[in-house]
């Protein structure tokens, strides 16, 4: 793991409010080139809404978030460009229905990148063949099975060559035996050396691949650390309440 | 400021207000008689005609399908024009008002009939089969199962519809119903001034903004989602 | 009975009426072929302002569109062309009818697409906006393909509506359709030529009201 080199994403006194509900009460946290960080948490402990303000999809209301150090609030940043280098994944993947797999996944390609049709079908079906679905590439979302199409979003964003990509819950609304399908193409992203970070209850995955693992309760970070010390041995008691409820 | 001044008398001159006012609240009046009319005839024709077509009589329903097809397909005022001018020389003298409600509240009759139909047909048919399985008769099944689950469905449209049949109150006009419009244009001629026209039009506007907000209302209280 | 055919189905005078109707017609077709595009593109400028981001903007919006909803279009018609001449404004027939049906119109299918755009699930527009899509590109290429195809119906049988609506020019002596026939009629006081025109709007849009039906009960069920 490298430590000496600067942090993709920096968030520092991340802070959100839904009128006057405070859901982000100042986080703190800094994600390393390469590292995979696996958030944990109950529902509405922000985890969440952690990851949507990282590209904006909503406004923060303080503290700073910086992409490779350039800030993400600044009004000079384009932030267009910057959700190039942001991928997201989500629980509900989104596809596109009117469009085929290869359309999903060339349609920023052409559109905010500027490639040409050929250019971005070649980068497409690159992507398409990564996540193992080129075969799939001329069929529509509603043809996709589940995983599947949640493996299609994930090319759509890894088509965009991302420095850091995003996971919202990207298994929780998946069938049990198509969930393995999804977390073998996460597990292959990491073993290729993408940055990530990851909400989700998969545990057994944060225990086999994920370099640091945070547990989120009312909108702060309780704890963190490498996941088997996290898991055996967590020392606040929060943690361990909520360990214990998802292993009963 | 020459300008607006002029605009002011144009559109807005003081004596011309005071000295129309009173026929054009006349026209009002007739214009809320003549729409309420309408609205109550035509909503309970066309849910008689959606309860008959319920009943599944095929040449009746024939009927019922030329009927509502061809005054959803033919524009109100060509309706009023063949009735007003067609029936005398048969022999039947209607009123001009008369010749209006007449005809509006059969085009509203045909969109309703469309519209609870729909709504009747939406309802599943175990609702019926459980019904009459209770011992329910046909026109109680009906009334008391069947229509109530069906009217939540026909809010939004029907106000929508409502609403566009009642602003063609209008028409009277062209065969001289003494409504909103006809004063308005009257008073226009006489006057050689915009002003009564511009009453006119704001008559208009205060009578039916509520009715637009209140359909507005309506639909976002029935939301009527697509899948 | 005898009457009834002679004063409405009096096939000579139809036939003696054929080519004035024809000639209305024809005027009725251009008119769509205006007055439809104007309306659907207007429409669509209509609904994108009324979702602004700006409060301001919004509120204007929706007001003019409540406004050209509530007045009747016969109204804003005779405004526009017996008003508008008082301010100094002066427009043919055909320059009246094509504005106030812009914004009769423009309100209604306005309406239509607003209820497409906001029934286009969030998650597509987080979806397009999180690879980077502007706001442009998100509505051109994602939303709208879907919007329209959830509001067709709406839009079809808003179109049949507009068709109708053309007949309140013969108010204004445009030479359509129903005002060429009334013309026959005041020549040969007979109704007759009323009814041939009648037949036309049948022919012309009874196959397209049969079609909404069907589509507005498959939503329905």
């Amino acid at each position: 793991m490298t430590t000496e080199r600067p942090p993709i994403l920096e968030i520092r006194g991340l802070r959100k409010s839904f009128g006057h509900t405070e859901v982000l009460c100042g986080i703190d946290l800094a994600v390393r080139p390469q590292e995979l960080v696996f958030i944990i948490g109950p529902s509405g402990s922000g985890k969440s809404t952690l990851l949507r303000c990282c590209n904006r999809l909503e406004e923060p209301t303080g503290g700073s978030i910086c992409i490779e150090q350039i800030d993400v609030m600044a009004a000079s940043t384009d932030i267009n460009a910057m959700r190039r280098k942001i991928g997201m994944v989500f629980q509900s993947f989104n596809l596109y229905p009117h469009m085929t797999a290869l359309g999903n996944v060339t349609l920023a390609l052409r559109k905010v990148v500027g490639q040409s049709r050929a250019e971005a079908e070649r980068t497409g079906m690159a992507a398409l063949e990564r996540v193992g679905l080129s075969a799939k590439a001329r069929s529509y979302p509603a043809e996709l099975s589940g995983g599947q199409q949640q493996r299609v979003a994930i090319a759509r964003a890894l088509a965009l060559e991302p420095t850091i990509m995003l996971f919202d819950e990207p298994t929780s609304a998946l069938d049990p035996e198509l969930v393995g399908s999804v977390l073998a193409v996460m597990r292959e992203l990491k073993d290729g050396g993408m940055t990530m970070l990851v909400v989700s209850h998969e545990m057994r995955f944060a225990r086999d691949a994920a370099d640091r693992v945070i547990f989120m309760d009312h909108g702060r970070i309780v704890e963190q650390g490498p996941p088997a010390q996290l898991f055996a041995d967590a020392r606040e008691p929060r943690t361990q309440a909520f360990l214990a409820e998802l292993t009963r | 400021m020459d300008a607006w001044s002029r605009f002011l008398d144009t559109f807005f001159k003081r004596e011309l207000i005071e000295q129309y006012l009173p026929s054009i609240l006349k026209g009002m009046l007739v214009t809320v008689e003549i729409a309420l009319a309408v609205v109550i005839t035509g909503i309970a024709l066309g849910l008689a005609l959606a309860v008959v077509r319920a009943w599944r009589l095929l040449p009746v329903n024939a009927l019922i399908v030329v009927f509502v097809d061809a005054f959803r397909a033919l524009p109100p005022l060509v309706l009023v024009l063949l009735v007003f001018f067609g029936l005398p020389n048969v022999g039947i003298n209607l009123p001009s008002f008369a010749v209006l409600w007449v005809v509006l509240s059969l085009v509203l009759a045909a969109f309703a009939e469309e519209i609870f139909w729909a709504g009747i047909l939406s309802v599943p048919k175990g609702q019926w089969e459980a019904a009459r399985s209770t011992g329910f008769g046909w026109l109680a099944t009906l009334i008391y199962i069947v229509l109530p689950q069906a009217v939540r469905l026909t809010v939004p449209p029907l106000t929508n519809r409502t609403v566009a049949i009642t602003k063609n109150t209008a028409l009277g006009t062209v065969i001289g119903v003494p409504e909103i419009l006809n004063q308005a244009t009257t008073g226009q001629s006489f006057s050689g001034n915009a002003t009564p026209l511009m009453m006119g039009a704001i008559a208009y506007v205060v009578l039916f903004i509520p009715v637009v907000a209140l359909g507005r209302f309506l639909e976002t209280r029935f939301a009527w989602r697509r899948a | 009975m005898d009457a009834l055919l002679q004063q409405f189905f009096n096939l000579e005078i139809m036939a003696k009426a054929l080519p004035l109707v024809l000639a209305g017609l024809r005027q009725t077709v251009v008119l769509c072929l205006v007055v439809i595009p104007l309306g659907l593109a207007g429409g669509l400028l209509f609904a994108l302002v009324s979702l602004s981001s700006s409060r301001a903007t919004r509120w204007s919006m929706i007001a003019a569109i409540d406004f050209f909803r509530a007045i009747p279009p016969l109204v804003l018609l005779i405004f526009v062309y017996s008003g508008l001449p008082f301010a100094g404004i002066r427009l043919s027939p055909l320059a009246a009818v094509a504005v106030a049906f812009f914004l009769n119109t423009s309100s209604y299918y306005g309406e239509i697409y607003r209820a497409g755009i906001e029934s286009v699930a969030r998650g597509q527009w987080d979806a397009a906006r999180s690879t980077g899509l502007t706001v442009a590109q998100t509505l051109a290429s994602v939303v709208l393909p879907q919007a329209i195809r959830n509001v067709l119906p709406d839009l079809v049988s808003n179109t049949v509506e507009v068709v109708k609506l053309t007949s309140i020019a013969s108010v204004v002596a445009l030479p359509e359709l129903l005002y060429s026939a009334d013309m026959a009629r005041s020549i040969t006081f007979n109704t007759s030529p009323i009814v041939l025109a009648a037949a036309i709007y049948l022919v012309m849009l009874w196959p397209v009201v049969r079609l909404v039906s069907r589509m507005e009960r498959r939503i329905a069920s």
